[in-house]
């Protein structure tokens, strides 16, 4: 029987879907076909239906956050390292923020397309939790 | 209808006072306010007064006088103060009373804003994932507006660098020592592209105006500044806000367009007629961006106008002129009301060192704030 390491908890369920091409899940209004994200819940999620959400986009906007949030809400470990966060436009659809991922500060560029991926955030006490993110097109991971 | 005056004016420097609370400062904006007028606290017929953080300010009535008046606390965010003025310009312009006071005050603990997820009706992995913090927003705001418009990095730091020294001259200001554009540019770096230098600070402060109907500015003699229009507005479909998971593709306009819309029509004039202003300054490019939603260039044109210096105390059309929120800190429930006490010093002659020249006759001030609110005031004498 081969030991592996039990796969990490989603951040919040009905984010993403959990698969090799993962895809963010939307709501899209039962009215006005407007789409926002995540999917809303309760009762003003009756007025929408979840959607996928396509898998690529490109860059919004962006900037780096360089100083650790306050914990409370952040959830990321006490040593701190700088990440980026932008805003991903999914054509004609929402346009998103996220995480970015696997690219150098100084090569973030709007317009730059980008590709959903699921990326793990550590915690100083218990496993780490999985999140979504942005990364260039075409990176190749081992 | 009548119009309404600003007959008295009163601040309580800004930035930080250890030992006085948000209330204390409130207290003795509102006195010196009065002083000013040349009324006293049993002649105030009404008020409207709020702070963000700082309690409720009806509560200043068992420290000025139980006159027993009615005194309606306002919160409502960046645009407390605003509203607070709206709302007792609109009670004098009804006919209802003839004197009466805004005032606006807070006192926030060092550092960044810190919001829950939960009290902006958002989800806890918001939070979480380390996406709700205000500076992204300012950020991302800006990165998308430099990046379609031109503007250059160096145009930020002209405008902190403009506001610092601005602040030199304004007593109560926070930050009084001019900031080097080298220095403010090569500071350490809060969220790309803002330095520290190009962020406002969460800080203390108070600020009061007594209002009049016009006959009764008359009466009291003084210089009549008028209140030509004040509006507020709330968020349009298509905006870009604070605490924003997602974005419609389709893009709107703003609250401070509309609100700037709706106080220059009141107004009867137009942006080029304004001769200082006082615009929300979170940041330098929130100063950048909304030279051009409240109509006073095109997009782009801020990279022009920065660096011919049309924004300083002499140029074309000064902005920030006692160094604004960079230089001042943002005592939420006081801040907006600043801009109007700057303005009324601007067009009373009285700004010293950095008064505009030229006897300025038209003044507008604008503030903005989570989750999109925007207030507008014109002056005029």
């Amino acid at each position: 029987m081969i030991d592996t390491p039990s796969p990490a908890r989603p951040i919040a369920p009905g984010l993403f879907t959990d698969e090799a091409a993962p895809r963010l899940i939307g709501g899209r209004n039962r009215d006005s076909g407007r789409i926002v994200f995540p999917c809303p819940e309760g009762a003003e999620g009756e007025r929408y239906e979840p959607i996928l959400l396509a898998r690529q986009g490109t860059l919004w906007s962006w900037t780096v956050q360089r100083f650790r949030p306050k914990t409370p809400p952040y959830l990321g470990p006490a040593a701190f390292e700088p990440f980026a966060v932008g805003y991903v436009e999914l054509a004609d659809e929402v346009i998103v923020e996220s995480r970015l991922t696997d690219v150098a500060f100084d090569a973030l560029d709007v317009g730059m397309p980008l590709e959903l991926v699921l990326l793990p955030l550590p915690q100083d006490e218990g496993p780490a939790v999985l999140t979504f993110a942005f990364r260039p097109t075409g990176e190749s991971h081992a | 209808m009548s119009d309404v005056c600003i007959v008295g004016i009163g601040i309580h420097r800004f930035g930080r006072t250890p030992d006085l609370s948000g209330l204390d400062m409130g207290v003795a904006a509102a006195r010196t306010a009065l002083g000013d007028a040349g009324v006293a606290w049993p002649d105030i017929q009404f008020a409207y007064g709020g702070s963000d953080a700082s309690g409720n300010a009806d509560t200043m009535v068992s420290r000025l006088g139980m006159t027993g008046i009615q005194f309606i606390n306002v919160k409502n965010g960046c645009a407390t103060g605003g509203s607070a003025l709206a709302s007792a310009s609109s009670a004098i312009r009804a006919g209802e009373y003839d004197l009466g006071l805004a005032v606006g005050f807070d006192k926030h603990p060092r550092g960044a804003f810190d919001p829950r997820p939960a009290e902006w009706g958002l989800p806890e992995w918001y939070g979480e994932a380390g996406l709700m913090l205000t500076t992204q927003f300012f950020a991302m705001k800006l990165t998308r507006y430099m990046a379609l418009h031109g503007i250059s990095t160096r145009t930020l730091g002209r405008v902190a660098e403009k506001s610092f020294l601005n602040a030199v001259h304004a007593p109560h200001a926070w930050r009084r020592e001019p900031v080097d554009i080298e220095t403010i540019l090569s500071a350490q770096m809060v969220s790309d592209p803002l330095t520290k230098y190009m962020f406002c600070s969460p800080a203390e402060g108070a600020v009061a105006l007594v209002l009049a109907s016009e006959a009764k500015a008359r009466q009291l003699g003084g210089p009549m500044i008028r209140l030509k229009a004040v509006a507020m507005r709330t968020r349009p479909a298509g905006s870009f806000e604070v605490f924003a998971p997602s974005l419609d593709v389709a893009r709107g306009g703003s609250a401070t367009t509309n609100a700037s819309l709706a106080a220059f029509t009141a107004a009867g004039i137009g942006p080029e007629d304004i001769d200082v202003a006082q615009l929300q300054d979170t940041e330098v490019g929130a100063e950048i961006m909304h030279m051009a939603e409240n109509g006073f260039c095109a997009d782009g044109e801020q990279e022009e106008w920065l660096a011919e210096g049309r924004t300083r105390i002499g140029g074309r059309l000064p902005v920030n002129t006692d160094g604004g929120c960079i230089a001042c800190g943002e005592p939420i429930g006081a801040s907006g009301l600043r801009q109007v006490y700057e303005n009324v010093v601007q067009l009373r002659g009285d700004g010293g060192g950095r008064q505009v020249p030229n006897d300025p006759k038209t003044a507008y001030s604008h503030v903005y704030g989570a989750p999109g609110v925007s207030a507008v005031a014109i002056l005029s004498r």
